[in-house]
């Protein structure tokens, strides 16, 4: 991820002074602050009764409870979240190839229009949304209307990701020499375009899934009771039922969402 | 990430006739569903009682002021206490080799992506009624001091959330720095302190920027920690939902939403005008 600094022996000299001392212990601390309250509620989630601790005993009830419970949700989040890539997936790399090939003063007003609804609060969406399309009843009813919110907030991070790859090879040239070899348009889009773009693509699409899976702001005003995600269920626990129930549920998430984290940053690692 | 292809060779005309059919899938979706909706909303929000005055209300009534401040305030101390401690942890980072730096380095980050309620829980374990601080100040002074459900643990819990990204940022800009210029500046006599404000922080400068934009966007948008913590954090996403939901005042909700999303769109458009940086997630 990160290289090394070109000359090691100049940062020895005065390093180890108290500045470096005040540095690291300011480090520590910031680790010790993101990484606790993770570690406290794996704990809680597998002790019987956190409050009397450990020597109450560990335990997967509640972790079985927050299944048996909130399962639907769960399920209703991982297909709204595969939905969602495959969507961006359909139009957002078409759109990110199409805004590379024509780099004029529109498309950059383009690019910068796809990233308003990232920039604008999940709320105002949401509320958009509703007052626009809430009154058609059936649909204000289905997961799909969960799904276009999660495609709006997610499409411009498919679409940078793509774009900031394209950008930094020279697809243009890759494409023109094999349509000097007489390759058609299709031709060059999947022999050509597509597997040079391929890490934009997979680290785009790791961070649409990561987002949807997440997504909180717009879903909790979208959602109905029939069409509960796991974020919103995530509150519910939160603010209803114990501690103990509530870090269960947040270990379940933590399963879903830290190896896509750790994907993410491998990934990125990788491009660099 | 904002490379731009400006240097597209000559040979191959730009904007072929696949182009604009290649957007038109995406600008279909984003205009049906996202700006003729907010067209819609602009339109609720002078449809009230108060008329388009409602927007005005939302700048003036001391009720909805009040609430703006304290967001803008709440935002603008998360961004400054983060931008101090990743600046200070991110530079040490880059500077020093040691063995499980990179673990360090992924504790940091891995709560990069962790949605607003989550981050919220993740308070109340620290500062909550049975949190880890109220236990500790229990046995040390026999007096529980639970902080998180209030506009201290909302503070705490952005600071959570953006320090991972704020890091992530100043590593990636102080990469770049060269260490040979503030060893310069050491043997021309300047102490630890006179180096750090003279040398690094204007040569990061454009990465505190833009990552403090990101951050004080988010914290004045973000809604699920608050949602999580409390619902009576006198914060404008709160305003907005209770306004929504319990009042029914639909027109009053979407003045405050544009207010809200022109301050937050203006920071993150100041930051991709700094940087380039890649799109932050309201959380």
């Amino acid at each position: 991820m990160t290289q090394e600094p070109a000359d090691r022996s100049i940062q020895r000299g005065p390093g180890r002074g108290i500045t470096f001392w005040l540095q690291l212990l300011i480090t520590v601390l910031l680790c010790v602050f993101l990484i606790l309250p993770v570690m406290m509620s794996l704990l809680a989630g597998f002790t019987a009764n956190y409050l009397e601790g450990w020597s109450s005993g560990l335990t997967t009830a509640w972790l079985i409870k927050v299944l048996a419970e909130y399962h639907a949700s769960i399920a209703l989040s991982l297909q709204v979240a595969f939905a969602c890539l495959a969507c961006n997936l359909l139009i957002g790399v078409p759109a990110a190839y199409a805004l590379f090939r024509s780099p004029s003063r529109a498309s950059r007003v383009i690019e910068e229009l796809l990233v308003m609804p990232v920039a604008v609060p999940g709320l105002a969406t949401a509320l958009a949304l509703i007052v626009t399309f809430g009154g058609w009843g059936e649909w204000r009813q289905s997961w799909l209307f969960i799904l276009i919110g999660h495609v709006l907030f997610t499409l411009p991070f498919m679409v940078r990701s793509v774009l900031a790859v394209m950008s930094s090879i020279d697809l243009a040239a890759l494409e023109e020499a094999a349509r000097s070899l007489g390759a058609n348009f299709w031709q060059r889009m999947v022999y050509v375009v597509l597997p040079n773009s391929a890490g934009g693509i997979v680290a785009g699409s790791l961070m649409v899934v990561t987002l949807s899976l997440g997504e909180f702001n717009m879903t909790l005003l979208l959602h109905t009771p029939l069409t509960k995600t796991l974020p919103v269920g995530l509150a519910d626990a939160y603010a209803s039922l114990r501690l103990e129930v509530g870090s269960a549920y947040t270990v379940i998430f933590f399963v879903l969402i830290v190896p896509l984290l750790i994907a993410l940053q491998r990934v990125n690692g990788r491009s660099r | 990430m904002r490379a731009r292809a400006n240097s597209i060779p000559a040979r191959i005309p730009p904007g072929w006739v696949e182009s604009p059919l290649l957007l038109l899938p995406a600008a279909v979706v984003f205009c049906a569903f996202f700006l003729f909706p907010m067209g819609r909303l602009a339109l609720i929000g002078g449809s009230g009682p108060l008329g388009w005055g409602a927007y005005g209300a939302a700048l003036s009534d001391p009720r909805y002021l009040a609430s703006l401040a304290s967001t803008i305030l709440l935002a603008a101390a998360t961004t400054l206490v983060t931008l101090i401690v990743s600046t200070v942890s991110g530079v040490f980072l880059t500077r020093h080799r040691f063995s499980g730096r990179s673990l360090v380095v992924s504790m940091l980050t891995l709560p990069l992506a962790f949605p607003g309620v989550v981050i919220g829980f993740m308070v109340i374990m620290l500062g909550g009624r049975q949190g880890l601080i109220p236990s500790m100040t229990d046995a040390l002074f026999g007096e529980r001091w639970v902080f998180a459900y209030s506009m201290t643990g909302l503070f705490i819990g952005y600071l959570y959330f953006s320090i991972p990204r704020t890091i992530l940022t100043i590593m990636a800009s102080a990469e770049k720095l060269d260490p040979r210029i503030e060893e310069a500046a050491r043997s021309l006599g300047a102490g630890p302190m006179r180096v750090a404000l003279d040398v690094i922080v204007p040569a990061l400068k454009p990465a505190l920027v833009a990552a403090g934009a990101i951050c004080f966007a988010t914290a004045m948008g973000a809604f699920g920690t608050a949602f999580t913590l409390a619902t009576r954090i006198n914060v404008l996403p709160m305003v907005i939902y209770t306004e929504f939901t319990l009042q029914a005042n639909i027109a009053m909700a979407a003045a405050l939403s544009f207010v809200l999303g022109a301050i937050t769109w203006a920071a993150l458009a100041l930051a991709r005008s700094v940087s380039g940086t890649s799109v932050a997630a309201a959380g």
